[in-house]
Formats: structure tokens, sequence, C-alpha cells
């Protein structure tokens, strides 16, 4: 994964960057699959793969942006990039194959990631966050409409 | 996983595999056999009996056929999309429950507990095939098809899924699951949570007026509809419609690349019929006979994997049947009826569902 991330900003077509970054969301999937969220991991294709990345993909096709493929790559943001990339593979080894690494998890782990469990703490426990994101979504979808209706005024 | 249980999954994913592709080629062969009968002509018949040896004709000559390459095509994505074209279409079967039991195992590649949320997921996929064809090919009418493609098919995908959601609220039924079915199918469902598909042909088993086509018409209709689209069918085929686009995404491809596009047509259109069968006509159940009770033996199993295939196939008779009778929509059309006709009436379905079944308990 983190290989797909470097490589993405090397590539100078915006097309394949749009496509590195579905792949990227595929294995963000195939991380809640491995901690059994199958829920989530279903979501994540359904909302980023399967329905973000393809409106991105339209943007940039419709703009055919050609600007993208002429500019050069700059050698200070690809030494900053490159030590962020290393200082974060860094962080992960020592987490996993550290003196700290996290013990298997016991036996009876509480198994949240179930469609049923998830809807009933989503409308009792975060019932009030959940809200105010519906109203953030709400109020976005609004703004965009506004925008785009500017000229019918 | 042990070697016993992956041995097992590689032999259903090979015979799952080995019914569906004769399927998608006799579909081809009974698409044209039917637009010939609708538009009164004889259609292919040299080829073997009644023409039955054809799919084996087009394929020969598929793969003889010069793969042409012109040369302003962005090379890699060019022989990536009809694979991507292809693949979903395939995947989407892992969770379809072709069958009941046979020989003591359940007849569905990955019993899934998120079953429908999987399959779309995965059909949610199938636009980059398209997409990238039309970008690929780097000439105008691809490019077109590809941009019509992706606008169409994000925008059915949400009426699909929403029309849907009344199913599982009617399914999520406790009292039914704890009292309403035989111990044979207790014993079937164990392990299983809402989302599952085997569940919802276990609410649909009991006899025809429990099919969810009956109890949810306008969810079919508007499932229906989307399928229409996201398979890009007549009379929603505007990301390849021959009289402005030539022919759209695939105007550039030739050969197998093309056959590939061709086939994955086709096998998408098998994979909507399965999801329709299992979500809106029980399944592999049929209310008869004692066939609505998971199979004990072989002879059961078989006939509960012939039943399945068969309502498959009527809806694939129905799908080439749509395809001569209408004719295309404009995509202006095309988009209102989406978003200003299915996802409003998909929604309030989901409202006045809800409202009954509060009334209900």
């Amino acid at each position: 994964m983190h290989l797909l991330v470097v490589w993405n900003p090397l590539a100078r077509n915006t097309v394949t960057n749009a496509m590195f970054l579905v792949v990227t969301m595929l294995s963000i999937s195939g991380l809640f699959i491995l901690l059994q969220a199958f829920f989530m991991a279903s979501v994540q294709v359904i909302v980023y793969a399967g329905a973000v990345m393809v409106l991105f993909l339209f943007v940039i096709m419709l703009l055919d942006l050609k600007v993208e493929h002429k500019r050069r790559l700059r050698l200070g943001s690809i030494f900053v990039g490159g030590i962020l990339t290393l200082a974060s593979v860094a962080t992960f080894i020592q987490v996993l194959f550290g003196k700290d690494a996290p013990e298997e998890a016991a036996g009876d782990v509480v198994y949240v990631g179930s469609t049923s469990t998830l809807g009933k703490l989503l409308f009792t426990q975060f019932l009030l966050p959940f809200e105010v994101i519906s109203v953030l979504l709400l109020a976005a979808m609004l703004g965009v409409i506004l925008l785009s209706k500017k000229e019918l005024k | 996983m042990t070697l016993a249980e992956l041995l097992i999954s590689t032999l259903k994913i090979v015979g799952l595999i080995s019914v569906v592709l004769p399927l998608i080629a006799y579909s081809v062969v009974a698409e044209r056999r039917i637009s010939a009968a609708i538009q009164d002509r004889v259609g292919p018949n040299r080829v073997g009996p009644f023409g039955l040896l054809q799919p084996l004709a087009d394929g020969v000559k598929f793969l003889l056929k010069e793969d042409f390459t012109p040369s302003y095509v962005n090379k890699v994505y060019f022989w990536m999309a009809p694979a991507l074209a292809m693949i979903p279409s395939f995947v989407v079967f892992a969770v379809i429950p072709f069958g009941s039991m046979l020989f003591g195992e359940k007849m569905v590649v990955a019993d899934l507990n998120v079953g429908i949320l999987f399959t779309f997921a995965i059909v949610s996929l199938s636009v980059y095939g398209i997409v990238l064809a039309g970008y690929a090919s780097n000439s105008k009418y691809p490019f077109l098809g590809g941009i019509r493609s992706s606008a169409q098919m994000i925008s059915y995908e949400i009426a699909m899924g929403m029309s849907v959601i009344p199913l599982f609220m009617l399914t999520s039924d406790p009292v039914f699951f704890s009292q309403g079915l035989s111990e044979s199918w207790n014993q079937f469902l164990m392990g299983t949570s809402d989302l599952n598909l085997s569940r919802i042909i276990a609410y649909q088993s009991g006899s025809f007026f429990d099919w969810l086509i009956f109890k949810q018409p306008l969810a079919f209709i508007i499932f229906l509809a989307a399928a229409f689209a996201e398979t890009n069918r007549l009379p929603f085929d505007l990301p390849e419609s021959e009289t402005e686009l030539v022919a759209g995404y695939h105007t550039e491809y030739s050969s197998m690349k093309f056959a590939l596009f061709f086939l994955g047509e086709y096998a998408a259109m098998i994979a909507a019929s399965s999801l329709m069968v299992v979500l809106f006509l029980g399944g592999w159940s049929l209310p008869l006979w004692g066939l609505d009770q998971p199979a004990d033996n072989v002879f059961l199993g078989l006939l509960h994997i012939i039943i399945f295939f068969s309502k498959v196939s009527l809806f694939m008779v129905f799908f080439i049947w749509i395809r001569w009778t209408l004719p295309r929509f404009r995509y202006d059309q095309l988009m209102n009826l989406g978003w200003k006709r299915f996802l409003p009436l998909s929604l309030a379905n989901i409202i006045v569902t809800a409202i009954w079944l509060w009334f209900k308990s």
C-alpha cells in the first residue's frame, strides 16, 4: 500500500493518479476485512472506489488536464516527501516488530464489525455525532446546488 | 483455511464457472435467434443442429481475427480495460447462492454475511472497465461513451441500492426467523445474519405470495430498470448507442478484446438476473413438491441448481425481449428517470414499508 501511495505522484498522467488512488482505496478495504469489519470493507468500496473515484475520473476526463503532463518533478518536494514516507514506514516497522508490539488479541473480542451492531450503535450511543455529520453533509449539498445554480438568477 | 476447504471452494468455483460460461455463450445465440424471431427473420441456423454450435464458430472467429491496436491509444489502459469489464461480473457470482446443498456443502462460493453489500461493491467497480476503455482509446466517440457510462452507472447505482432496502427491512423479521422456519432451514441458516442472501431465500420459501416480487412490486420495478441501466442494455445503452457514437466505448477494439467486452456485458446480465432471482423470485426454492426446503439428497440438490438457472434463463429471455421491443432513451430522459423518478420513489417505498412494519408490530 505504501508503494502505491509513493508511486502515485510520480506518475505524470492524472488518470493514472486516480487509478492508483482507487487501488489504494481497495487496499484499505482489505485492511478492514483483516479486522473482520466486513460491513466497513464493503461500504469503503461502494462509496470511495465505486462512487467518489468515478466522479473524480469523470471530472478529470472532462477537464482534460494537459498542464500536469508538462510539469516537471521538483527535487525538493521529492526529498521532503521521501523523508516523510520513510519516517512513516519506520514507525510502522517499529510498531509491528518493536519491543512494544501489541500482543495477539485475547479470545473473546467484542465483534463490532457486523451490520446490525454498527447500526444499533449509530442510533443509540453515537446518535448526536451521527446527526451532526448528516447536517454537515446536507449543508455541503445545499452549497453545491447554490454554487451551480448561480448563473440562473 | 484447511486444504480440504480450499479444495471444496476451488471445486465450487470451477463448477459455477463451467455453468456460467456456456450460459453466456448460449445467451448470445438466444439473443440472435430471438431478435430474428421478433423481426421476422431466420437468424443463425447453419452451424450444427438449429445453429446450436454457433458460439463455437463465433469464438474461433474472434480468436483468429487480427488483434489491431491503434497507434494513438494509451497501451496500458487499452489492454487493462477489457479485463476490468469482464472480471467484476464474475466476482459477483461468489456470493450468490445458486443451490441449496450438494454432498453436505452449501452451494455458494462465499457465504458472506454482507452478501448484498458485497454485490453492490463489486457492481460499482464494473464502471472502470468502460470508463478506461473510453479514455484509453484516445478518440472522440469512445471518450463520449466512457463519460456517459460513468454518469449513468453512478446515477442508477443509487436507485438500485435504495430499492433493495425495503426487502431487508422485511426480511430482518426476528419473529419469522425464530418460529416460522422448519428444522432443516434453521440448521441451514445457522451463523448467518441479516444481510445474508440465503436468509432472503428462506423468507420467500413459504408460498408464491411470499416472493418479494409480490410483496415489493415497486422495488422490483426500480431494481429491474436499474439493472438494465447498469448492464448498458437497451433501452439504456447510451454508452454504446450505435446511431450516435459508432459503437461507443469499444469502437477502437477488435478481435478477442472486443469479445471480452461483449462477454462481459452478457456476464453482467446473468449476474443481474441471478441477483433478481435471489432477491425477488425465491432463489433456488420453489414452493411446490417439497422443494422449499434445503436439499437432503443429491437429486434434490441438483434439482435446486436447475431451478435456479431456469429462473435466471427466464430473466435473460426477458432482457433480450425488452432490447428488441423498446427504443433507446434520450440522455436527459435517462437522467430524469434515474434522479427525479426512481430515487424519490424508492425513498418513499422505504418510508411506507417502515410505517407498515411499525403498525404491524
